[in-house]
């Protein structure tokens, strides 16, 4: 049982991987960056569903939703502030300026809540799952981050294959230019990229915090190069791989953390990664892409 | 009065300077042929008006309202619209997404409407509206990119170098379809390296030379102008 205790685990973990790859992933594939401070957009989540049930003692719901508006709202001015003056930028420059904004995310936090870690309320009030008899015990957070893992993925290939802005996404994703001259507005579209993949942060913020009930100013760096690692391992730029990658690499570190060594579970992790580039440069579901420079 | 009014504009890629002192018109019902040599600042004049680039001084005008400052996606609901040098199709998107990314600011009736207009002018597309547009010849991906811009219902279409790269017989039809939708009242500023075929379906026409317009006139006139032959048409 405990293999299959471990494999749900890892899904589980994986998943929360995945819905943070899916917005690395986006924002790489429409706006040509890596936006490492993506992973603190989850940290802010975090604290704002903490301060939401501890303080304001409103539903968890409540709570969800304020989270994922606050970070949507942070996505959409830090994109607008920070990286929009950057368009015609060297992508050295915006890579450095993201750090920048990852460091100031942190430190505002630190500032704001200070260094002591939170103890995340629980938000999914369901009782456990036993079966076999009580041999195995899934608890109902697991189960809840699959299932919002496996919503969102839907909800995303529909967005991009069914509507008409989806599908305009795409658009801008192989050709600006081209996408103008069809009446695309490219900056209302990275924009809107900004705004789903940090509502996305906030939902994996909340799911983290719950499975790992400490916040800290940190929270969000080591699963956001997680999270960064699987979007490049399933393909960056592809949403299916981003949701396999982030699957992906929740199992491999909770079979490595079960079976090898809790210590070297992130290098077995990271060993991985540099395995299957070597194999396949462009990740498991990636293009082979000709970079224009 | 004319339709497009271009005066005195200048163009520069950093220091380059790619267009320099540039000054047309395409009439109401019209086409107008700009030819050159490579480098001769053709593709460089199109981006400008579709808004691509910015002209650092001179006008363009559009039905009488002047393009200064209006953004690249806002030129197809005005009535412009490019189809682009080297076709630049969504090579991941099918040929029916493709054409309702050009309807991009149409209503979905409207879309309906042009499609079924593209299909019928273009019927190979028709057969192949669910293959990804990477997927199709380059002479398919030429008549993509042209339907695609159609789909917008522009009232003034610029096409850069549409015959390029395609074997004659597709050469032929690409310029009978041009023909066809100028008769049916788009005005076209068309951009060829196909001189003689430019200049025979072409009302006017206009000589680029390295920035410059070096020439214009009829296109009857200049297919029997002595410079040009020995320039552009290779007699
Ligand atoms: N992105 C760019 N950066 C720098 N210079 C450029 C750029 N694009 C074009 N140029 C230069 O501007 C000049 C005009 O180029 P343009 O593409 O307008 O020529 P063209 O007449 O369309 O040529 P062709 O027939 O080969 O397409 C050329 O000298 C070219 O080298
Ligand atoms: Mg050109």
């Amino acid at each position: 049982m405990s293999f299959l205790t471990n494999l749900i685990n890892g899904i589980s973990l994986g998943s929360i991987y995945a819905i943070i790859a899916l917005g690395y992933t986006m924002v790489y594939g429409i706006a040509k960056m890596l936006n490492f401070a993506h992973g603190d957009v989850i940290m802010v989540g975090g604290y704002l569903c903490f301060i939401v049930v501890s303080h304001l003692n409103l539903p968890p719901i409540a709570a969800i939703l304020l989270a994922v508006v606050g970070c949507t709202a942070l996505g959409i001015v830090v994109e607008r502030l920070a990286y929009k003056p950057l368009r015609q930028a060297a992508s050295l420059a915006v890579l450095i300026t993201a750090i920048g904004v990852s460091y100031f995310l942190q430190n505002s936090a630190l500032l704001i809540w200070g260094a002591d870690p939170k103890a995340f309320p629980s938000v999914v009030p369901f009782p456990s799952l036993n079966l076999f008899g009580g041999q195995l015990t899934i608890s109902s957070i697991t189960l809840v981050t699959v299932l919002v893992c496996v919503l969102i993925m839907v909800a995303l290939t529909t967005f991009t294959s069914k509507t008409k802005m989806g599908k305009a996404m795409r658009a801008c994703s192989e050709d600006k230019g081209a996408a103008q001259l069809m009446g695309i507005n490219v900056d209302t579209t990275i924009s809107m990229v900004f705004a789903i993949g940090s509502g996305l942060a906030a939902i994996a913020g909340v799911l983290l915090c719950s499975a790992y009930p400490t916040l800290m100013p940190t929270t969000g760096s080591m699963p956001g190069i997680k999270a960064f690692t699987a979007a490049v391992l399933g393909g960056i730029g592809s949403i299916p791989g981003a949701a396999l990658g982030g699957v992906l690499l929740g199992v491999i570190e909770i079979f490595a953390k079960a079976y090898i060594s809790t210590q070297l579970a992130d290098a077995i992790v990271f060993a991985v990664l540099i395995v299957v580039l070597l194999i396949r440069p462009a990740g498991l579901l990636g293009k082979e892409i000709h970079e224009k420079v | 009065m004319s339709m497009l009014s271009i005066n005195d504009i200048n163009v520069y890629y950093g220091s380059i300077h790619a267009v320099k002192g540039v000054s047309f018109d395409v009439n109401e019902g019209e086409i107008v042929t700009l030819i050159g040599a490579n480098g001769a600042g053709k593709s460089t004049t199109l981006n400008t008006v579709a808004g691509l680039l910015k002209a650092s001084s001179g006008s363009i005008e559009f039905e009488g309202e002047s393009l200064q400052g209006v953004a690249a996606h806002r030129m197809v609901s005005r009535g412009i619209a490019l189809c682009p040098e080297g076709r630049r199709v969504f090579q991941n998107m099918t040929v029916r997404e493709n054409l309702d990314m050009g309807a991009f600011t149409r209503s979905e009736e409207e879309a309906k409407e042009m499609r079924a207009r593209v299909y019928e002018s273009f019927p190979r597309l028709k057969e192949r509206r669910t293959q990804p547009a990477g997927t199709l010849s380059g002479g398919e991906q030429q008549m993509l990119a042209m339907g695609r811009a159609l789909m917008s219902k522009p009232k003034l279409m610029m096409l850069d170098e549409p015959s390029m790269g395609l074997a004659p017989v597709l050469v032929q039809e690409i310029f009978s379809i041009i023909k066809q939708l100028n008769e049916q009242g788009t005005t076209i500023l068309l951009v060829e390296q196909n001189a003689r075929m430019a200049l025979s379906i072409a009302s006017r026409a206009y000589v680029l030379e390295t920035g410059r317009v070096s020439m214009s006139g009829d296109a009857s006139e200049l297919l029997h102008d002595e410079r040009v032959r020995k320039a552009y048409l290779g007699a």
